[in-house]
């Protein structure tokens, strides 16, 4: 295994470019040097991007903020601008492993490991949040939710790798949430994610929303049903309860060492209406807790 | 495969140390500097015994290549006492018996010296979160929150 | 010299004993500096790693370990073919049995690997990455065999059979079909039947638990070094270095004079570093390789190659009459002993109704070998298993009685002069005074709150009993020539047993605290010593180091009676110092130990105090819990809100150490209660053999834990110490399941009772009732 650490980004993607495809991209490395002791993976080159100036960058753009590949889970939850405009975004980034996993883990590391539970992509989702991706044949920009294409999987190409995430703008009476459900309070894999972002209209009707679950199926999900449970509603019990339903109704998860089919198809309903609850009050600005459950 | 050379500072010392691309951080501190006071419980940044501060983050040294230590500054365990003079937070943990077999206890104390750092009035239950990283199979963690939270409380006082 | 042993009762006014001072190894181990498993090097040392199987059974047909010999860099390697194959006998190890052949052909497999993790063969490489390329290259022929995991489905008639010389002990005739079961056990008294005609409720539950992990938090660690002459040094985190001697020498077919064990510090053990895994391996290794060799678990090796305790299936049935008397008390237990029979079944059984004074007690057991890991010793093993069943089944008799369920308790407490299942009465034991603490305490009688919207409360109690045991212990006290005393104790200190027992010397010698330098010997210093474990360190250390002590004053006393020259017997000690004994000896000031010790030279030489004993004299340690728990209706998460310990010490030496006992068992039992488990797939492999997914509890996961402790001296020992280590394991699982019966109505007995068991439960009820 060679280690390299370019310092600027066309070195970077040289260096992926002429790589054989055994390849892989450090940032934070709490999967990577997982995978890498676990014998799961066995790299030729690791091409480390913490000392390109852009990976570690957050930046204002366009109302929302392009937030860099390499930046930590922990500076992201430090900075309060991201906080204010994505909180649901920010606490699924939060939830990810321990505060010693904060200090290393990062967005995109969350989403290009390509597990259906990982955190922070259902929240991504509900964001409609989009990557820059820069390869040999130049830069492209991608739904989140068309990164992950089966477990382990991308729709990145060889020698391609993704550089930031765009968090959008967003109007006023609108916010987002997003809740997990692991057995213990924290250190879990989550057995159920589920993120939620709404938009109000001057009298507190819904008139769009985003819903994202994870862990209930083999990649993340963008649930357009559970959203539009929600549109031309207050978001009051009876479109909590479709909102719930039409998020079971999508779940095609596994039976494993996590949870069974069961219980994650019925939990996945119970975190949609419990996230759109907290979305809903934040956009109408009472101060509400999302996170772990 | 060659091996790697890293310049790096540990516990305010300058230290060169040859790496092989695949070892951790942690390795290197162990088998490499013998500083064995981080300790391996997991090898996978569950457990949080290898708490170390690198750059001043809060990390698991299993989880850091020891190639990436280049030009960043490393704190370990080893470095915690002032001289002669423990850390609050060492004193603390020796009153309150906060520490049965004590393979835990460096992480601990890493960890929770990043949190007063940065919150020098935690409530119980941020301790809690903050510490959920690092594992205890002794001592149900009762005396560790109390050691914490009665060394938060006498730093503010003093 | 004062050798019998006659022990002054314990009086209320110790000076040293019940206070609480940092331990003597404290600073070390705030720093980094204390040296545990994993942390020892020696020049030219080079490094270990086991290979180990895939299978959860398959017949080894060859190993081919050519390639890897040939890899540069590699040092030695070993398979079955370097160790000797052992007869079966069974010999006692402390809590439990052990049969060397078994423990041989767990260390290193020989004909059949028996579960997936199982040792085929190790490599010793100068470096860790070439050891690690070594085993690549080792080629293990495997005939897989069909495997079995679940208890019950190991005594089916036609499950794969791991041992094909296991016929069932302690069944008449002795069958002559080779099954998994290995042995029966029977702990009866009176008459069972007549029990139950005589109550008026009956309650009969069967209950399943899972294999848990004692999880110390470091792996299995040890360096190993022998030279030509046969001459080896190890050095090793055990709770005991000389049963690891005992092993290895054994095993290895050296003298027990040949080899050394110094015991590190270890980082936790709980039972589980009480056999030999890596350790003989290490030697052999040594031996070929001719260099220091040092290896470790990885996490993933410590959960499949290592520990548990059993899973079981049990059947309980207990009746009573109305006015609330247990009448009969029926238990019928499989507990699944790994790949090698000796699980902890006897206890388990004698455990199962301890905490009761019961006229009419039958007790069956079965222990019975399956595809896994072979069970290892766990915190008061085998009782948390069967206790909490009898626990769950109390609280449901005590409530079709209407009576509270700490009454029901006090009503049929075991007492002074109860006469046990197992055999033996009870002494003094402290059950009813835990009982009554409980039932005073202001957690019992605090309103139960509901947290969230979809929260149901609930508050359980159970009790718990474990044995404690004394055995084989030595200490020698060395009186140093400034008057300090090196302490030396032969059990390794895993929770503070130093401190406690530097208390106790300072406690018998009179001086101060800070003046004993407590360390734990190596095998060479003192007589054999039985591991830590059976919460025996404090008790037995307690024994040793007060005669010890006793030893080295008598001789202080003559040491002053000749400078003073009056008769011997004319001198006592009395504050750390001889004084004459009374105005006819004579009148001298007082001499100090210091003084004593600073002309040793001149009056006779060095002092010193030895103590070698079986310590007898245990006494047992009752404690109640009180646990208050929230579920959520629409997740089936269980949260524990307050929780509180009860329990008989006997007497606190350190009692911040005495109090982390209790908390530290009652996580541990929270852990086995709500999420702890062995999930094995299909495959018969382990799919959770790492801290993410074999979920102990962290720290945001529980409260703070009240604990209250009672001490209802221990007359048999010097200090009225009982042992307190185990004990705390044992109620907690009942507590949670009684305390989720009373949130939710429903009796759940299966553990864990994690979140997706909790929910389907709560939605079938719901359904059930409309």
């Amino acid at each position: 295994m060679r280690y390299e650490r370019p310092e600027t980004l066309d070195a970077a993607v040289a260096l992926l470019a002429g790589a054989p495809s055994r390849t892989r991209v450090l940032a934070g490395g709490t999967d990577l040097l997982v995978q890498l002791r676990a014998g799961m993976i066995d790299p030729d080159l690791v091409v480390d991007i913490k000392a390109i100036p852009e990976m570690r960058a957050i930046t204002a753009d366009d109302g929302g903020f392009r937030i860099g590949a390499a930046v930590a889970g922990a500076e992201l939850s430090e900075h309060p601008d991201v906080k204010n405009l994505w909180p649901g975004v920010v606490e699924a980034v939060d939830l990810i492993g321990s505060t010693q996993i904060q200090g290393r883990c990062t967005l995109v590391g969350n989403l290009c490991n390509a597990s259906p539970a990982a955190d922070s992509v259902p929240a991504m989702i509900a964001a409609d949040a989009a990557v820059r991706i820069v390869g040999p044949s130049g830069s492209r920009e991608l739904p989140v939710e068309e990164v992950v294409t089966g477990p382990g999987q991308t729709s990145l190409e060889d020698g391609e790798f993704i550089t930031s995430v765009f968090l959008p703008a967003r109007p006023a009476r609108s916010s987002d949430a997003y809740l997990r459900f692991i057995p213990r309070t924290e250190m879990d894999i989550a057995v159920v994610g589920a993120g939620v972002s709404v938009n109000l209209d001057e009298s507190g009707i819904c008139t769009a929303a985003r819903v994202g679950l994870g862990a209930v199926a083999a990649t993340p999900l963008l649930v357009p049903d559970a959203a539009a449970a929600l549109v031309g509603t207050p978001i009051d019990d009876a479109a909590l309860e479709s909102l719930g339903s039409a998020a079971s109704a999508v779940c095609r998860p596994i039976d494993d060492k996590r949870g069974t089919i069961e219980y994650r198809t019925k939990v996945a309903g119970v975190l949609a209406r419990r996230a759109a609850v907290i979305a809903r009050d934040r956009a109408k600005g009472i101060a509400a807790n999302g996170g772990a459950h | 495969m060659a091996k790697i050379h890293v310049t790096t500072e540990i516990n305010g010392d300058p230290v060169e140390f040859l790496c092989e691309p695949e070892q951790t951080l942690l390795d290197v501190l162990r088998d490499e500097l013998n500083l064995t006071g981080s300790k391996e419980g997991c090898a996978s940044g569950d457990c949080g015994a290898c708490s170390v501060m690198a750059d001043d983050r809060l990390v698991c040294a299993c989880l850091v290549l020891g190639a990436e230590a280049e030009g960043k500054s490393v704190e370990t365990i080893e470095g915690m006492a002032d001289g002669e003079d423990l850390h609050p937070l060492q004193q603390k943990f020796l009153e309150h018996a906060a520490l049965q077999c004590g393979v835990c206890t460096p992480g601990f104390l890493i960890a929770a010296k990043a949190l007063l750092e940065k919150n020098p009035d935690p409530s119980e239950t941020e301790v809690r979160y903050w510490l959920a990283g690092n594992l205890c199979r002794c001592t149900g963690y009762d005396k560790i929150i109390r050691a914490v939270l009665d060394t938060a409380s006498d730093m503010r006082g003093s | 010299m004062a050798t019998a042993l006659k022990f002054e009762k314990p009086n209320g006014e110790m000076k040293w004993i019940g206070t609480r001072p940092v331990r003597p190894d404290g600073v070390d181990k705030v720093t980094g500096r204390a040296k545990f498993g994993a942390d020892m090097s020696l020049p030219g040392m080079i490094f270990g790693k086991v290979l180990r199987s895939p299978h959860a059974h398959a017949r080894i047909k060859s190993i081919d370990t050519s390639k890897a010999e040939a890899l540069p860099g590699v040092k030695a390697v070993v398979t079955r073919n370097d160790f000797q194959d052992m007869p079966s006998e069974i010999t006692p190890a402390g809590e439990m049995l052990i049969n060397y052949r078994d423990v041989m052909r767990n260390v290193m497999a020989r004909d059949k690997a028996l579960y997936e993790g199982h040792a085929v063969a190790a490599v010793a490489a100068t470096s860790n990455s070439i050891a690690q390329k070594a085993l690549a290259l080792i080629e293990v022929d495997y005939e897989v065999l069909p495997h079995v995991i679940d208890v019950m489905d190991a005594i089916k008639p036609d499950a794969p059979v791991l041992h094909e010389d296991m016929f069932t002990e302690g069944v008449e005739p002795t069958p002559t079909k080779a099954s998994n079961a290995s042995k029966r056990v029977e702990f009866a008294i009176g008459d069972i039947e007549k029990g139950f005609t005589e109550a008026d409720v009956i309650v009969e539950r069967v209950f399943d638990t899972k294999p848990v992990h004692q999880a110390y938090i470091e792996p299995h660690a040890c360096l190993a070094s022998m030279s030509e002459d046969g001459q080896a040094e190890l050095f090793v985190c055990t709770q005991g270095h000389f049963i690891v001697r005992t092993h290895c020498a054994r095993l290895l077919g050296m003298d027990v004079a040949s080899l050394k064990v110094t015991a590190s510090e270890i980082g936790g053990g709980f039972g589980g570093k009480t056999v030999v895994y890596l350790e003989p391996v290490a030697l052999m290794l040594s031996k070929k390789s001719r260099k220091p060799v040092k290896m470790q678990m990885t996490r993933e090796e410590v959960f499949k190659a290592s520990g548990p305790t059993s899973g079981a299936h049990m059947r309980i049935k207990i009746g009573a009459s109305k006015d609330g008397r247990i009448t009969a008390g029926e238990a019928e237990l499989y507990y699944q002993a790994g790949a090698f029979q000796g699980g902890p079944i006897g206890p388990g059984a004698m455990c199962a109704y301890a905490p009761y004074d019961l006229e009419n007690v039958k007790v069956i057991g079965f222990d019975i070998v399956t595809n896994r890991p072979k069970v290892a010793a766990y915190r008061a093993p085998g009782a948390p298993i069967s206790e909490y069943a009898v626990e769950s089944v109390v609280d449901e008799v005590a409530k079709k009685l209407g009576i509270d369920p700490i009454d029901f308790r006090l009503k049929n407490a075991a007492k002074e002069g109860t006469r046990t299942a197992y055999g033996p009465k009870l002494g003094a034991v402290g059950l009813i005074e835990t009982l009554e603490a409980a039932k005073a305490h202001d957690h019992y009688k605090a309103p139960l709150k509901v947290n969230h919207d979809h929260g149901m409360v609930g508050r359980g109690t159970a009790s718990g009993f474990w044995f404690n045991i004394g055995g084989e212990t030595s200490t020698t006290i060395n009186v140093n020539e400034d008057g300090t005393v090196t302490l030396i104790q032969g059990t390794p200190d895993i929770g503070g047993s130093r401190a406690s027992n530097a208390l106790m010397a300072a406690e018998a010698f009179g001086i101060d605290y800070d003046k004993i330098k407590p360390m734990v010997g190596d095998t060479s210093a003192l007589g054999y010593t039985f591991l830590t474990g059976g919460s025996r360190a404090t008790l037995a250390n307690g024994v040793t180091t007060r005669e010890a002590a006793n030893s080295a004053i008598a001789e202080m006393c003559r040491r002053a009676a000749k400078i003073w020259e009056i008769p011997e017997d004319a001198v006592k000690w009395e504050n750390g110092a001889a004084v004459p004994a009374g105005d006819n000896a004579g009148k001298f000031e007082p001499m100090s130990m210091a003084e004593i010790a600073k002309i040793a030279g001149k009056t006779g030489g060095p002092i010193a105090g030895h103590a070698h004993i079986n310590v007898q004299g245990a006494g047992p340690s009752f404690g109640t819990h009180i646990v208050d728990v929230e579920v959520d209706k629409e997740t089936g998460k269980v949260d524990i809100l307050r929780y509180t310990v009860i329990q008989d010490a006997g007497k606190a030496v350190h009692p911040a150490y005495v109090e982390g006992q209790y908390q530290g068992g009652a996580v541990q039992g929270i852990g086995w209660a709500l999420n702890e488990e062995y999930i094995y797939g299909e495959d018969g492999k382990l799919q959770n053999p790492g801290f993410l997914d074999y979920r102990i509890p962290v720290a945001s996961d529980v409260p703070m834990i009240d604990t209250v402790i009672v001490e209802k001296t221990n007359p048999k020992h010097p200090y009225g110490v009982r042992g307190v280590g185990e004990t705390p394991i044992v109620p907690p699982m009942a507590a949670i399941a009684n305390a989720i019966e009373q949130a939710t109505g429903i009796r759940f007995t299966e553990l864990p009772m994690s979140p997706p068991k909790v929910l389907k439960a709560l939605d079938e009820d719901a359904g059930g009732t409309g």
